[in-house]
């Protein structure tokens, strides 16, 4: 089955100029792991915060060729994700999947998938506040600054602060992380369970934030280490459960309450993951 | 069994259903037409056209039926479909002292050549609801103008001050300025790309913003010198022809403050500038836009720094365009229990440690 | 007529359906940066000699209007130049204005003349395509992100790459082409002899 690429819009939607620039950023942002590339966004179909920026770095890359995944939450069935494949599907007319063995790009809100990504696949994160210093300091021309002279103080005295408040450092997401020893960067809003994968990853690792108008990467096998300290070291956590569904006990788990009885059940927040496991259990047991 | 987020694709194209039937309402009521809200709804177009940076009646009162009146997201459709055209070359700047206008009014003198012409504003209307607007079929009384079709070449108010050097001279406006839609915004901005972002931010922003600089946050005592509103005509250069033809003509919104300024180490006490232009008509946004302008110049001013929202040249500028806003804003609707879970494990720990304070981690 | 013929050679050599080629093309040149001394193979471009088709499809595919181009005197001809900014539209700058600059090794240098951006913006840097007669996995040894354990490249110096890694995080990125092969050198790749 041949799925042309719908209407009169240009191959992956936008123009060939704006590709162009959104790849030479790519580049860049490849050349400077972590380092965050302005580029001039363009105004999407879909929102800003709705994954803008991951859409277009998504777009710069697609070949005809590809088997595209999109995951929001971890899931292929979320809304967002769906309206996004759908997208592509429209405007690139490129094959998709949920497998995530299957994909040669996956685009995805939030969540690394479980099964271990490979050479030959590209990670597409769509990324809120690409700047892990915002929180910190509003200032964009102070954050740029700071990262000039790696100024990353600030950063250590919050996460200090959080130890003797806390007892540990209070995230639990977007644990900030330092790319190739040099420029501390968000994984975007992952789990900090999910931060080991950022590392020696064999897939190329792309962050597109549309509204924030920044891009910035990870070549694969970038030594990518989540800040902490000797004495308080960071500790990839989740839910002390195991999946309901597949049994997993190694999975990053969803809370679902089942009742209003304070009934509930942890899931897979991989839908992919769950359901592949799941079905060789079912085979298995026939 | 589990079933949260399943059928996502099914849900979206019936809501999508739904919304096409909200959209239309009652089917016994006449549908709007195009042309309807573009000749009615005139306002709001101009708004949607200003926002979306594309000036186009027809698409804007499209995308305002589309929107179901909703000027927001009408202006985000202009804006994505906006960016979908070819860019086949720039204008020459347009001449508003050409400006064939249909409004023009200045608050610091009594009279001046040209004249004042009130045009079509809500300014001394009482604002009492005409009821007689619900009868339908009533016809309009053609109003009587000296010039309806507009003054040309009224000489613009600020020149008279500039004669006298009373007022800054304005600048020369010589470089190529810099484009927001093609590259990304870099701070600290110039006068030019700032009024380009607040030419298309959000009208209700910037009225706040203005209206705090009249209340003591950075404080820019405006008189309104000129407002005018008129048609301008566009004119290109064509490098075939390597002359200029015109191309097409354009409804502006355009106002000049004049603001005190006390002088500086370098400069005598002398006026000060505030600039607004909008497309199509506008006034409130103008307005609007040239205090702001003028409250962020306090640098080139020489001005002592105080802190203002208005002053602030990143705050105002990475705040104004309210479609990047509606979408942030808004994204929060979308599922965030990956990163909601992480947080009440988290929640669920420390809270655990707090009661037993020698609860060690696991 | 023959005002067909003298456009006809500009025309000739570009993509025949652009978005698909560009795209196909840069995901090789992705590839490229993303795993150094990974050779590559691209194609589409057939412009002028002497640049390569290689060289040819990364200058298709990365530059426009936006791009100032330099052309080391290995490659400053009139056929170039006219072919490129029929298909590109790059205007022609100094060396050290340059966001992009294509020649042999031995034009380019000195290669300190490029930008290496800013540590504002560290983006701000010339990129420089290389012609090689031919592209090997062999040579000085190459380590550093997007190589798993240590690579090897035939590159046509060490020093100037040492002296480049020296300013991390900036300095100049590098394509090197020979025929329809590329292979990336990003600025944050460590070059040792072997």
């Amino acid at each position: 089955m041949n799925v042309a690429s719908a209407d009169n819009y240009n191959f992956a939607y936008l123009d060939e100029q704006t590709k162009r620039m959104l790849r030479r950023a790519i580049l860049k942002a490849l050349a400077v792991p972590g380092y965050q590339v302005p580029f001039a966004p363009r105004e999407m179909p879909m929102p800003y915060g709705w994954g803008t920026g991951g859409v277009q770095v998504s777009a710069a890359c697609l070949v005809p060729e590809d088997r595209l995944k999109v995951i929001d939450q971890g899931a292929d069935d979320t809304t967002n994700a769906v309206s996004i494949r759908k997208f592509f599907q429209r405007v690139a007319g490129v094959a998709t999947t949920e497998t995530t063995t299957e994909a040669t790009v996956i685009q995805t809100r939030h969540r690394i998938p479980e099964t271990p990504l490979k050479e030959d696949q590209i990670l597409v994160y769509q990324v809120p506040i690409p700047e892990p210093l915002r929180f910190l300091e509003p200032r964009e021309t102070e954050t740029r600054r700071m990262h000039a002279l790696e100024e990353y103080g600030l950063m250590h005295v919050k996460l200090y602060e959080d130890i003797a408040r806390h007892g540990e450092i209070a995230t639990a997401y977007a644990w900030p992380v330092m790319a190739e020893g040099r420029y501390v960067m968000t994984p975007s809003p992952i789990p900090k369970f999910d931060n080991p994968k950022l590392s020696d990853c064999p897939a190329i690792q792309l962050f597109g934030a549309g509204r924030e108008a920044r891009i910035h990467a990870l070549p694969p096998w970038t030594k990518v280490v989540s800040l902490d300290f000797e004495d308080h070291p960071f500790q990839a956590s989740k839910a002390d459960h195991a999946c309901e569904i597949c049994g997993s006990c190694e999975s990053y788990l969803d809370e679902v309450i089942t009742d209003d009885q304070g009934g509930r059940m942890f899931v897979c927040s991989d839908t992919d993951f769950c359901s592949t496991r799941s079905n060789a259990q079912q085979s298995g047991a026939a | 069994m589990y079933v949260a987020v399943k059928g996502g694709e099914r849900a979206i194209d019936n809501a999508h259903a739904w919304l096409a039937e909200e959209r239309r309402g009652d089917t016994a009521i006449a549908a709007l037409s195009i042309a309807q809200i573009r000749e009615q709804l005139k306002l709001s177009v101009d708004r949607v056209m200003a926002e979306g940076s594309l000036y186009d009646p027809d698409l804007a009162a499209l995308a305002i039926k589309q929107a179901r009146g909703d000027l927001i997201e009408a202006i985000f459709l202009i804006r994505a479909y906006r960016t979908t055209l070819p860019r086949f070359g720039s204008s020459l700047p347009v001449e508003t002292a050409r400006m064939a206008v249909i409004r023009r009014i200045s608050a610091t003198y009594r009279d001046l050549p040209g004249g004042q012409v009130l045009g079509p504003t809500f300014d001394y209307t009482h604002r009492l609801l005409d009821f007689a607007l619900a009868a339908e079929g009533l016809d309009v009384v053609e109003a009587p103008s000296a010039n309806p079709e507009g003054l040309d070449n009224v000489p613009h108010v600020m020149g008279f001050l500039n004669r006298e050097s009373l007022i800054e001279a304005p600048g020369a406006g010589d470089e190529v300025p810099p484009d927001l839609t093609r590259n990304p915004l870099q701070l600290p901005a110039n006068r030019a790309l700032r009024l380009q972002a607040l030419a298309r931010g959000d009208e209700g922003f910037l009225l706040s913003l203005a209206y705090s600089t009249q209340r003591g946050y950075g404080n820019t005592h405006a008189f309104v010198g000129e407002l005018r509103i008129g048609q301008v005509t566009v004119e290109a250069e064509l490098p075939e022809l390597g002359f200029a033809i015109e191309i097409g003509e354009i409804e502006l919104s355009e106002c000049e403050t004049v603001n005190q300024f006390g002088g500086s180490k370098s400069e005598p006490p002398q006026f000060t500038r505030g600039y607004g232009l909008v497309f199509g008509q506008s006034e409130r946004k103008a307005l609007s836009m040239s205090l702001v302008d003028r409250a962020l110049r306090w640098k080139e001013l020489g001005e002592s720094h105080s802190p203002a929202p208005a002053r602030d040249e990143e705050f105002v500028l990475s705040h104004c365009d309210n479609i990047q806003a509606t979408g942030f804003l808004e994204h929060i609707k979308l599922p965030h229990y990956v990163d909601f879970q992480s947080e009440l494990e988290l929640v669920r720990r420390l809270r655990a440690a707090a009661i037993t304070p020698s609860g060690k981690e696991e | 007529m023959t005002l067909q013929s003298t456009i006809k050679p500009l025309e000739s050599g570009g993509f025949s359906n652009p978005p698909q080629q560009s795209a196909r093309a840069f995901r090789a040149i992705m590839q490229a940066m993303a795993r150094p001394g990974q050779v590559e193979k691209i194609s589409g471009a057939t412009p002028p000699a002497p640049l390569s088709p290689a060289a040819g499809t990364l200058a298709l595919v990365l530059l426009d209007q936006t791009t100032p181009l330099w052309l080391a005197p290995s490659h400053d001809t009139p056929e170039l130049r006219a072919w490129l900014t029929f298909h590109t539209g790059a205007p022609f700058a100094p060396a050290h204005e340059a966001l992009f600059a294509i020649g042999t090794w031995a034009a380019l240098n000195p290669v300190d003349r490029f930008a290496i951006g800013t540590p504002e913006y560290p983006d701000r840097a010339a990129t420089l395509i290389v012609e090689l007669t031919a592209l090997a996995q062999d040579g000085p040894r190459l380590t550093g992100p997007g190589i798993r354990h240590e690579a090897q490249l035939s590159l046509p110096e060490i020093a100037a790459f040492q002296a480049n890694r020296q300013l991390y995080p900036l300095g100049f990125d590098t394509f090197f082409a020979a025929g329809e092969q590329i292979a990336g050198l990003p600025r944050s790749t460590i070059v040792e002899a072997r």
